[in-house]
């Protein structure tokens, strides 16, 4: 209890921060990811293209390889952002493409006659997916988006090698300072952790009960 | 036609990986061309580990393999290269021990107490830095080399920090969980602490200006230094004391007084600033500084 008590700042200050890196990432992805769905089933061929090179690119890279480029890389081209800033953008930039993926297959699983009538309704294409066809879509996809999102926060952990003191910087700087209780330390950093997952998962549950579409 | 153009991809590989390795070959020989005489008659006090030793004709040595100009492994000659090796061969010469017959074991900061306690190794020669926390569980001769915690800035010094002291309101670079990042946080608390997993790390983050000075240990800084000599300079005013000694079991009195005369013969004879010289002095250019006290506990 003594070890708690006397490293509560530090470890309330580590977990705050994952959570807001969590929180913005998770954001930027969310917007970012739809958009970019909704790129890969447009009309046009070179804006698929573009969504497409996006995901296939930062979906298969490291994330370790994302924050090398953004912390140290594009500061060599003159465009520096904070550590923390730059965190967020590259576990954002990274977790984007996969909510891409999570919400095409939603939007794929959406009957194309939908789509089909929207547009012969007269909406345009823009309508028909915001209307008609992404809300079913989302309904589709909580849990692998609530899969995504549990994903990323663990993800975060990357930022700990990039100056940012979250939760897992925080276990790599007690455990050389409380080398023998070892066990609480870990014991704290999972807590902490679990302590944003579990109630994610919890939340994710209740919502994919409440949406879900009775076919 | 696709074969011979991959044949031809790989032959050109080859020729660039020989050319490779053959210089690192080279360059090795240089290394170990000019070390000291194996002593061949030797007599010791039965039952003490000298005689142990000597009688073998073999010894296991703990070093580290990741620390350029201290512990280094050659990946061409499968040996590690450093300051603490050449030490670490001339004990073993003493004994009657060949370069080529002391097997080395690779050791880290964390498990160097453990190897000792259990016997997997007869010493440490791993920039391992004598403090009464360590004596409890383990006995050290030497030391051989005084290290301290020193500063890194650009090229220049462009912010004129010359001590510990003028780091307050700056951005400075260690590791995350180290000894010297906690000794800027209680001592030094108005700098600003930025904190990456490894030093290579830092060292991008000066060159970049995210950060305005590196600090930990100088022969750690000084390997970053060799690696960027344009980039960076070392302010070169140590502010902590890190005697390096020679790690052995705990009670071997008898040994570490074998190895205490054996660096005072080094130190006076100029072997020890030859070893410097070849090793750790060649990588950052620096003279060999005067040898430490050995301290005879």
């Amino acid at each position: 209890m003594q070890f708690f008590i006397d490293n509560f700042p530090l470890l309330r200050d580590a977990f705050l921060t994952t959570l807001s890196l969590s929180l913005l990432a998770g954001l930027l992805a969310l917007v970012l990811g739809t958009l970019l769905a909704a790129l890969r089933v447009s009309p046009i061929t070179p804006l698929r293209g573009l969504a497409t090179f996006y995901v296939e690119t930062f979906r298969n890279t490291p994330l370790t390889v994302v924050f090398f480029f953004l912390i140290f890389g594009l500061p060599q081209i003159d465009f520096a952002v904070g550590f923390f800033t730059g965190s967020v953008i590259a576990v954002g930039l990274y977790t984007a493409a996969f909510v891409a993926e999570a919400v095409r297959s939603g939007i794929n699983a959406v009957p194309s006659g939908q789509a089909e009538a929207s547009r012969a309704l007269g909406l345009s294409f823009g309508q028909s997916l915001r209307e008609v066809v992404l809300p079913q879509a989302f309904r589709t996809v909580v849990p692998p988006l609530g899969n995504v999102w549990i994903a990323m926060v663990k993800n975060t952990s990357i930022a700990a090698g990039f100056a940012v003191t979250e939760l897992t910087a925080s276990l790599q700087r007690l455990s050389n300072a409380n080398a023998g209780e070892l066990v609480l330390v870990l014991l704290a950093i999972v807590l902490g952790y679990m302590l944003i997952t579990v109630p994610s998962a919890f939340a994710v549950s209740r919502l994919e009960r409440r949406v879900a579409i009775l076919r | 036609m696709r074969i011979t153009r991959y044949a031809a991809a790989f032959a050109a590989i080859g020729v660039v990986l020989t050319g490779c390795s053959s210089e690192a070959g080279n360059q090795a020989e240089q290394q170990t061309g000019n070390t000291v005489a194996v002593e061949t008659e030797t007599s010791f006090e039965p039952g003490t580990t000298m005689a142990e030793l000597a009688e073998a004709g073999t010894m296991t040595v703990g070093t580290k393999f990741d620390q350029p100009g201290f512990g280094l492994l050659n990946p061409n000659t499968k040996a590690p290269e450093g300051f603490d090796v050449e030490i670490a061969k001339l004990i073993a010469a003493q004994l009657g021990i060949a370069p080529e017959d002391i097997t080395w074991t690779e050791t880290v900061s964390a498990n160097r107490e453990p190897f000792l306690m259990n016997g997997q190794v007869d010493m440490v020669a791993a920039t391992y830095t004598i403090n009464d926390d360590r004596k409890q569980k383990i006995d050290f001769a030497g030391p051989y080399y005084e290290a301290g915690q020193d500063i890194m800035v650009a090229a220049g010094n462009p912010l004129g920090i010359e001590g510990p002291d003028d780091l307050a309101g700056k951005r400075v670079c260690s590791v995350e969980g180290s000894t010297p990042a906690e000794n800027i946080r209680t001592n030094y608390p108005e700098a600003q602490l930025t904190l990456f997993d490894v030093y290579s790390k830092c060292a991008d983050a000066l060159t970049n200006g995210q950060v305005d000075a590196v600090t930990t240990d100088n022969v750690i800084l000084t390997g970053l230094v060799a690696g960027n000599p344009d980039g960076f300079e070392l302010v070169g005013n140590p502010f902590t004391k890190e005697p390096y000694g020679i790690g052995v079991p705990k009670g071997d009195d008898a040994f570490r007084a074998f190895i205490n005369d054996t660096l005072e013969e080094a130190f006076d004879n100029g072997d020890w600033a030859d070893a410097w010289d070849r090793t750790a002095g060649a990588i950052s250019g620096t003279e060999a500084p005067e040898p430490p006290a050995v301290d005879r506990y």
